[in-house]
Parts: structure tokens; sequence; C-alpha cells
């Protein structure tokens, strides 16, 4: 009886990994068909509501609508005040908005 | 090319028994190589989905929103506001918004009040499923707020936001007007802010700079402003991550180069016998090759299949609190799978070549001196 090579099954395991991975590609596009109408249901109910932020981080005011909030938005309570909530940790302070304004330097915000 | 096919099996057969022979180290280095690529790809999978999923979200947002500061913080608009913008090219619409936090003591939750752009009728309330579920409220309950003067107000449920919207949805409420003006003392004429659309989004940041040279109190937020910064948030985040992950990636990097650089003796001596027995050069640097393209092709391609299922088949249980956020509503919600091809590429040139790479060179060095020599090593 004709004894099996261990390269055939050791490229037989990688051949059926290498499936699964392309596998993954053409899952990802099914499951992106499938949940495409509730991306457009909220994406119309944002649009209908002129939503700018996403209800992520709701524990306080700075960070459930970063895009509106204050800059100094860690010290928002009180001057020195430090950060209450865990999401202010792992949230950046916006550096960058407004720089191509004009205003920019003229009024510290 | 059937001989040169012949040989390569054997090579790898033979690549195979010597791995073989070593099973417990080569498992363990597999599981936990298996392991690295398996977190790294998760939190790169996990971040873009994220990050296109805000995009395509807020792709609706107001393409300028204006907010008027005092002392450096969002105060309201006043009544002569909106009208002293007056006509400015482009702008297609301009419209008082009426928003703003109401903290609820019952579950220690913040909502996002707002009066829609539709008719919501007096005493009757629209809320988001995250808060439906929390305070199991149905259509048709009612439900009692105090407001920030001390009066109490009881409100129907008209309708819950449909659970699908959840991701930006979870915790509003929205109500009429004249309710939210009466909650919240809101003086009459006043607005939270401005949503203005323009009809060209290319003209946005000229409408927006027109705006603060006009009303020099005014902060214009354009929607591009948005987008970038839920990008960079998230960024952000990856970032943390990343780099709390930092020193188990120099963990692997030392266990892999000593792994791959450093030969053990008992190696050396089974290149010393496969050149003493007729060996070349070449056919123990094939070998080797073998070896490390096998293990590390099998690692990525174990760690980025668990990574795929973990993140959009398992909604990311394991990194779901870091890079999405924590609250007491947490909006609950399935990311739509969007794969970056070039982040693939780059993980697997990040994990796959390298260690391939540096099984090469010490047994190029190896290979390359005398048999004798190598055996006595």
């Amino acid at each position: 009886m004709k004894t099996l090579h261990p390269s055939t099954l050791a490229l037989a395991a990688l051949t059926i990994a290498m499936a699964l991975f392309c596998l993954s590609f053409i899952d990802a596009a099914l499951l992106a068909r499938s949940r495409a109408a509730e991306r457009a249901e909220t994406a119309g109910l944002a649009a209908g509501l002129g939503l700018a932020d996403l209800a992520l981080f709701n524990e306080a005011r700075y960070t459930r609508h970063p895009a509106q909030a204050d800059l100094h938005s860690a010290f928002q309570d009180h001057p020195l005040a430090f950060d209450h909530f865990p999401t202010g940790s792992l949230m950046p302070p916006r550096t960058y908005a407004y720089e191509l304004l004009d205003r920019k330097t003229a009024q510290p915000d | 090319m059937n001989s040169w096919i012949e040989k390569q099996r054997s090579l790898i057969d033979f690549t195979l028994a010597s791995l073989a022979r070593r099973k417990t180290r080569n498992l363990g280095l597999l599981t936990v190589y298996a392991a690295l690529v398996f977190v790294l790809a998760s939190v790169m999978l996990f971040t873009h989905a994220l990050r296109q999923e805000a995009a395509a979200v807020l792709a609706g947002a107001p393409e300028v929103i204006l907010q008027r500061m005092v002392a450096g913080r969002h105060d309201l608009i006043p009544p002569d506001y909106l009208d002293s913008i007056g006509r400015i090219r482009g702008v297609q619409q301009k419209q008082g918004r009426l928003w703003g936090y109401y903290y609820d003591p019952v579950i220690k939750a913040n909502y996002t009040f707002m009066v829609p752009g539709y008719t919501v009728s007096d005493g009757a309330l629209v809320i988001g499923p995250a808060l439906a579920r929390a305070r199991e409220l149905t259509a048709g309950s009612a439900v009692s707020f105090r407001s920030y003067s001390g009066q109490l107000f009881t409100f129907k449920i008209a309708a819950v936001l449909p659970q699908r919207s959840e991701l930006a949805s979870a915790d509003l409420v929205l109500l009429s007007e004249h309710d939210f003006r009466a909650f919240f003392a809101y003086p009459a004429g006043h607005y939270t802010d401005i949503a203005l659309s323009v009809a060209n989004p290319n003209e946005a940041r000229t409408v927006a700079a027109k705006l603060a040279s006009a009303l020099s109190d005014s902060r214009p937020i354009l929607r591009e402003e948005i987008l970038r910064s839920y990008a960079s948030l998230f960024d952000w985040r990856e970032g943390i991550v990343l780099t709390v992950l930092s020193g188990t990636l120099f963990a692997f990097a030392i266990l892999a180069w000593d792994k791959a650089a450093g030969l053990s003796a008992e190696e050396k001596r089974e290149i010393g016998i496969l050149k003493a027995i007729g060996w070349e050069t070449g056919d123990v640097i094939k070998m080797k090759f073998w070896e490390g393209a096998m293990i590390s092709l099998a690692a990525f391609l174990i760690g980025y299949i668990a990574a795929y299922l973990h993140v959009f088949r398992f909604d990311a249980g394991l990194f779901e609190p870091v890079l999405k956020g924590w609250a007491v509503l947490y909006p609950r919600f399935s990311l739509t799978p969007v794969i970056d091809g070039v982040s693939v590429l780059t993980l697997f040139f990040f994990t796959v070549i390298p260690y391939t790479a540096a099984v090469l060179v010490p047994i190029w060095r190896a290979a390359t001196t005398d048999p004798d020599a190598v055996m006595r090593a």
C-alpha cells in the first residue's frame, strides 16, 4: 500500500487554510450585503435627524458628541478638572480642527 | 519540472520529520506566532471596519454646524442670530436645532434630548433602543423625568427607534419643540446650534470661512472635520491597543529571533551530518527555507482566519470595550465587514517575511562551513 508523504498532508492543510483565507473575503462581501440594509437605515436616520456623532461614548457631554465638543474637552467641567470618565483617556483631543480656517490663531477655542 | 517538484517534496518531507523531532517546541512556537497574528489582525480588521462604519453612518451629517461661543464655551444661539447670517452663496438651508443632555439618575446614564425635523406630538417621546432596553420601555408605556428645574414631566412613549439604527440612536430621546423648551426651561427663540446644508460640498470650507469672519463669536464645524475626528479617534484607539501589545510583540520578536537565528547544537550537528553525507549547501538552505515558510505561513493563515471569525462572526468580544468605548447605554450593533487588502498584505509581509528570512541567515553560515567543524562545534 502506498503511504502518504508528510509533505502531501502539510500542503493539503495549507491549501485548506489558504482556501479559508480566500473564503473570508467572500464571506465579508456576503455579510456586507446582508448588513447593508441595517447600515442604510442607520445612515438614513442620522441624515434625517442631522446627527453628527455616533452613540458610542455617552457617559459625558464631551465624549457623546466629540465632533461638537469644546476643544479643552478633558477640562470642561472646571479648570484643572481631571477627566472623570474612562473614555477620555482613550479619546484624543482634537488638535487639527479648524486648522485651515482663517480664525484659527485669531481667537482661542 | 517533475524532478524539481519531487526534490522539493522530499525536502519538505525531511523538514517535517525534523520539525516533528522537536514537536513541543515547534508547536509552542506556532501557537504563540498564530496568537500574535490573531491579535494584530483582530485590531486591524476591527478598527478599519469601525472607521468605515462611522464614515458611512455620518455621511449624511449636516455639511456645516454653527455653534456660538461665549468665553470659549458652547452657548445658545440668540433669536436674531439666524437672520444676521444673511444670505451666503451656496447655502441651501439654515435651520436652528434644539438638543441637549439629560442625566437620568434611575440608570445613571446621559440621554441626548433632541427635537427632530418631523413632528412629534406634545407629551410624546420617540426613544432610542438602548434606552428602551435599559428602562424596559415599549411603545405605549409612560415615563417620567424630573427636569433641571425640579418639575416632574410625564411622557408617553410613541415609538422606539429601530434596533438596527442603534449605533446612531442608542440614547436618543426625540420630543416636540414645545416639550423641549418647557422641560429645559429653554428661552423662547433660542437654539442650541445651527445646521447649514451647502449645495456643493466643496464649498463648505468657503462657507465656514465666511461665517467665521461674519460672526466672530461663531465656531463652524464641517462634516469633513467630523469624519476626520472619528477616523483619528479610532486610529488613536488602535494605537493604544498596539502600544499595550508592543511588549508582547517585542517578546515574540526576541523568541522568534532566538529560535530562528540561534541554531541549537542539535541543529548544527544535523547540518554537519547532512553535509557529510553529500547534501549541498543549497539543499540545506532550501530545507530551512521550507521550515521557516511553512511555520510562518501556517501561523499567518491560522491567526488571520481566527481574527476574521472573532471580529465579524463573534462581534470582537475580546477587544470590544477598548476599541468601541463603553457606557451604561451601550449600543448593540454588528459591524459590516470591510477588509482593507493593503493592511492584510502589510500584515502578511511583516509576519511571514521576517521570520522566513531570519531562519536563513544562520543556516547559510552553518551550511557554508566545513562539516567537520560544524559537527565538532
